[in-house]
């Protein structure tokens, strides 16, 4: 009698715990439903849109007036132009700050200050960099260019860099930094050739997520490389970008135009998704 | 270092229980010789008023229980806790007669004389032959046969040549731990020091490996001055001279190995090497 009643009762906590279960699953379950859902979504709309402008005329020909035939060659050029010396001016001062944080100021005050101040940078809404680079680069200049755009999606590269490399250098065990100081073994060298070669892997994944980062930056380059009909090497002169050109040609009431739109904002979104796969396959390897 | 001290090693050392020094003290050239050292991490004294010669040419195991300060005692005579801003040692540590506390040492060069092996092996993440040519460039610069010829006799040195030698290319992250444990000895070899220090270098390691690394110890000895840190009390016998007993910071006593593991003259190493404690 008294066991059975012992029973029951577990057996009725028993039941509540597995309709808690239940109920919590059948939530996660739907979550990630919908999420998974509008992910397939804007990808399945992304493909079916832009299928219909896709063409090689995309890739060989300019921009186009309304109404004419064209395609998106200056715009790529000109985004491929300015990430790459976004890039190529970032990553040195990322890097090389970062190496600062993880190796000569491990242990100052200093670097808790620049870690505070970078992981604000590293949300700042990227309109305000524009803004900033508008104010020290463009107004001087008197008109928009293609360095502006650069720097300001090099403004944009820094903080990124900066946290994967002081991240992957912290993993770095300090038993391997001592093992190299015990040979004799100067700082700058023991960085070169232990610190680097051990977190390489971690550091070039955070540059290939900077380049993801920045491909698809609008704002920025709005204020900075504003956009250009036609193909310029000229970085003195306003430039196009696929994003500059998604958002003109998306907003305008021209069909042509729209379905070019669509075909920039497929070719940014698979860029990006080759390199995240790129830097997920690199950082994997690591292990 | 005065000519008093040489004879009789161990009178000028106050606060530690003098023995009798076992004989083959006496006429030994003191290569490294610890004088009033005191150690801080932060405000907390690690270590206590240390006095301890190392003999060239010889072993001298540190032994004691976890936290004594060994391990401290042995980091403090390449400099390597210098990485750690918070830690500090004051007294004197001379390496043939010069203070290598004292500023204005340099301190990679003071590295490359004092040569550390560690108790978890440190690959670095290239070849095994990089492995062991890149200290050595540090501060040679050898032609490619020359500098081949130094990396096999380090890997020879460290009886790991004959494992290797077909993988000289492969990444040294590949090796067993006690083979990646050799070459960390090999990597120490090469760049000639004058003196090895070795903390608990077995302690990862299994059996076989372990005795490999003592038999290479004992050659070693001929050639370099060797202080281990050790918690293997039957190691330390092994592969000794002098024997070093810490507890809590202080050294306690310091005498030869055979008098030492024998007839200690203090009770706590005593209690410490029968096992009542440690």
């Amino acid at each position: 009698m008294c066991m059975s009643q012992t029973m029951s009762a577990a057996n009725g906590l028993y039941a509540r715990r597995r309709r808690r279960n239940g109920v919590v699953l059948t939530l996660s379950f739907a979550a990630t439903a919908v999420g998974l859902g509008i992910l397939v979504l804007i990808l399945g709309t992304l493909v079916v849109e832009s299928f219909r402008g896709l063409s090689m005329k995309v890739f060989t020909e300019m921009t186009p007036p309304p109404g004419a035939d064209g395609g998106l060659l200056n715009p790529i050029m000109g985004s491929l132009i300015m990430t790459v010396l976004g890039v190529i001016m970032g990553t040195p001062i990322g890097i090389l700050a970062g190496t600062y944080m993880a190796e000569y100021g491990r242990f100052n005050k200093i670097t808790h200050v620049i870690r505070f101040i970078n992981d604000i940078l590293l949300s700042a809404p990227s309109i305000i960099i524009g803004l900033f680079i508008y104010e020290l680069v463009v107004a001087p200049m008197g008109h928009f260019s293609g360095f502006a755009g650069a720097l300001a999606l090099a403004v944009l590269v820094i903080p990124v860099v900066v946290r994967t490399t002081e991240d992957m250098m912290n993993l770095v065990p300090k038993e391997l930094r001592e093992a190299s100081s015990a040979l004799g073994m100067p700082r700058a060298s023991m960085i070169a050739h232990i610190s680097y070669r051990a977190a390489r892997a971690g550091m070039i994944t955070g540059v290939l997520l900077a380049i993801a980062r920045i491909s698809g930056e609008t704002a920025p380059l709005l204020f900075t490389a504003l956009n250009n009909q036609f193909f310029s090497w000229n970085l003195n002169a306003p430039m196009a970008s696929l994003p500059a050109v998604i958002f003109q040609f998306a907003l305008s009431p021209y069909a042509d135009w729209q379905r070019l739109a669509w075909v920039g904002a497929m070719i940014i979104t698979f860029a990006v998704l080759a390199l995240s796969i790129l830097a997920r396959a690199l950082s994997g390897s690591r292990k | 270092m005065s000519i008093q001290s040489m004879e009789n090693p161990v009178t000028h050392i106050p606060n530690m229980t003098v023995g009798h020094v076992g004989e083959s003290a006496v006429g030994k050239k003191e290569k490294v010789s610890v004088r009033g050292l005191n150690f801080f991490y932060g405000t907390n004294r690690a270590l206590k008023n240390i006095n301890v010669p190392l003999y060239e040419g010889m072993v001298t195991a540190f032994i004691g229980p976890s936290g004594c300060g060994k391990s401290t005692l042995l980091r403090i005579l390449n400099r390597i806790y210098d990485l750690y801003p918070n830690q500090r040692a004051a007294g004197e540590v001379l390496l043939d007669g010069k203070n290598i506390l004292a500023p204005g040492v340099d301190i990679n060069l003071l590295r490359a004389r004092v040569g550390m092996v560690f108790q978890k092996p440190t690959p670095f993440p290239m070849t095994i032959y990089e492995n062991i040519a890149f200290g050595i460039r540090l501060y040679e610069s050898l032609s490619k046969s020359e500098l081949d010829g130094r990396v096999e006799s380090s890997l020879r040195r460290a009886a790991l040549w004959e494992e290797v030698k077909d993988k000289l290319n492969t990444s040294g992250l590949g090796l067993s731990g006690g083979q990646q444990q050799r070459l960390c000895i090999a990597r120490t070899v090469a760049v000639k020091p004058e003196v090895i220090l070795l903390d608990e270098p077995c302690s990862a390691l299994d059996p076989i490996s372990t005795a490999k690394i003592e038999e290479l110890i004992d050659e070693l000895k001929s050639d370099y001055t060797i202080a281990i840190v050790t918690h293997n009390m039957q190691q330390a016998a092994r592969v000794s001279n002098f024997t070093a007993f810490m507890y809590l910071g202080e050294l306690i006593e310091f005498d030869g190995t055979d008098k030492i593991f024998t007839t200690p003259s203090d009770r706590r190493t005593q209690d410490y090497i029968t096992g009542r404690f440690g």
